[in-house]
């Protein structure tokens, strides 16, 4: 009786043996080696690749594999991040050579067994794959980059204030470029920024452009002087990588080009005809 | 250092471009249609070109209008070298000095051709 439980246990203990090993091979099957570039220039560290082997599932994304690869197994890797769904672009860095946002960008949709993340190119480094944002930023300050009117009151004929009126067809014009989440991904694809760092490059300048095709805004030819520069639009190459890399389907060298037409005199009555045509509706 | 905008050099850019394409391909038709493409070269045949008044409009409007297109083309290359002002203002000035220069010295050579410059 003893020695048919005892036998009993032992097939029972072999079969737990045997999953736990089917599972373990599982987990070795469904892996990724992370290729981590590091370098930290303050501690001294020259830059140098990390491999780190990370479980990974269909859903798993490249930040997913990096934060597991940070909490288990080395957690002096240095990363930026914030939503984890594409909204706060802080996650941008070269995914095999293209920069890509991590959290928007799965395991599973690259080819091979390894993954190799770097941090932005066109940005100065800070630490492994964190870059330095502070002149990205300041070439959008430069855009001034919020709606500028000097008479904001609509004010209809009885005197009474009244919301500013926009047909679907003006914000067309201007919502694709209002989808920018300013991760920068544009900025470090664009040959131009690469050379000429007072090129203010494409999220700047598609932002200049979805001002200034907001009709709502009145500083139209204050904004055309503000890319009319000799590193301004002009300087744009239109290879057209910015938009390419872009993850929320924004078109930076589309924005470009209007513009250009715009300063050339191709596009000069757009906004007027629009207003006419506005009128008209109303009058009917 | 900004006596045009950049839009404005932009657009002299781009119209010189489109003018320089249709004078040269004028310029190569003429060379086609009235000889053999070998003879046009000979010694004679160049002076005779010299000799006509609307040949010669055709010959200096090429001249300029590469030269400017040329040399604003190579401003804008060295501009993305370098971000400064001393050589921004540097490249400008001196792209512009050459293309006076090369229009110049082409002008020269097709007034010596002409006969005129000779007593």
């Amino acid at each position: 009786m003893t020695e048919q439980l005892i036998g009993k246990i032992e097939t029972v203990e072999k079969k737990h043996e045997k999953e736990k090993h089917q599972k373990e091979k599982e987990y070795l099957r469904n892996s990724v080696s992370l290729k981590i570039y590091r370098a930290n220039k303050h501690a001294g560290e020259s830059p140098h690749y990390d491999r780190i082997e990370v479980p990974v599932q269909r859903w798993t994304t490249v930040l997913d594999a990096l934060l597991y690869a940070k909490a288990y197994k080395d957690q002096s890797i240095g990363i930026r991040y914030s939503c984890r769904m594409a909204s706060c672009g802080s996650c941008g860095m070269k995914i095999n050579g293209i920069p890509r946002l991590a959290c928007y960008t799965k395991v599973s949709e690259l080819q091979g067994s390894e993954i190799t993340v770097e941090p932005l190119a066109n940005f100065p480094h800070i630490r492994d794959l964190v870059t330095d944002f502070s002149q990205f930023f300041a070439h959008h300050r430069n855009m001034e980059p919020y709606i500028q009117n000097e008479h904001p009151d609509v004010i209809t004929g009885n005197n009474k204030l009244t919301e500013f009126m926009q047909s679907p067809e003006d914000v067309d014009k201007y919502l694709q470029f209002s989808y920018c989440i300013k991760c920068g991904l544009c900025y470090s694809a664009c040959p131009t920024v690469a050379t000429d760092t007072k090129f203010p490059g494409p999220q700047a300048l598609s932002q200049a452009y979805r001002y200034f095709t907001d009709n709502r805004d009145t500083a139209s030819n204050k904004r055309l002087n503000l890319v009319d520069d000799r590193h301004g639009i002009w300087r744009c190459h239109f290879a057209g990588s910015c938009s390419s890399v872009c993850p929320k389907g924004v078109d930076p060298a589309l924005g470009i080009q209007l513009m250009r037409g715009h300063l050339l005199g191709f596009a000069k009555n757009e906004k007027k005809t629009a207003e006419l045509k506005e009128r008209l509706k109303k009058d009917d | 250092m900004t006596m045009l905008r950049e839009s404005q050099i932009m657009k002299i850019h781009y119209i010189t471009a489109v003018a320089a394409l249709f004078v040269v391909a004028i310029h190569i038709l003429m060379r086609i249609a009235f000889m053999p493409y070998g003879m046009s070269l000979e010694y004679g045949n160049v002076i005779a070109n010299y000799q006509s008044i609307p040949y010669i409009i055709l010959l200096e409007s090429i001249l300029v209008l590469v030269s400017i297109h040329g040399f604003n083309g190579l401003r804008v290359i060295l501009l993305e070298l370098r971000q400064s002002k001393k050589w921004e203002d540097g490249v400008t000035i001196l792209s512009i000095a050459a293309m006076i220069a090369l229009i110049a010295y082409g002008t020269r050579t097709i007034i010596i051709a002409n006969g005129l410059g000779v007593g």
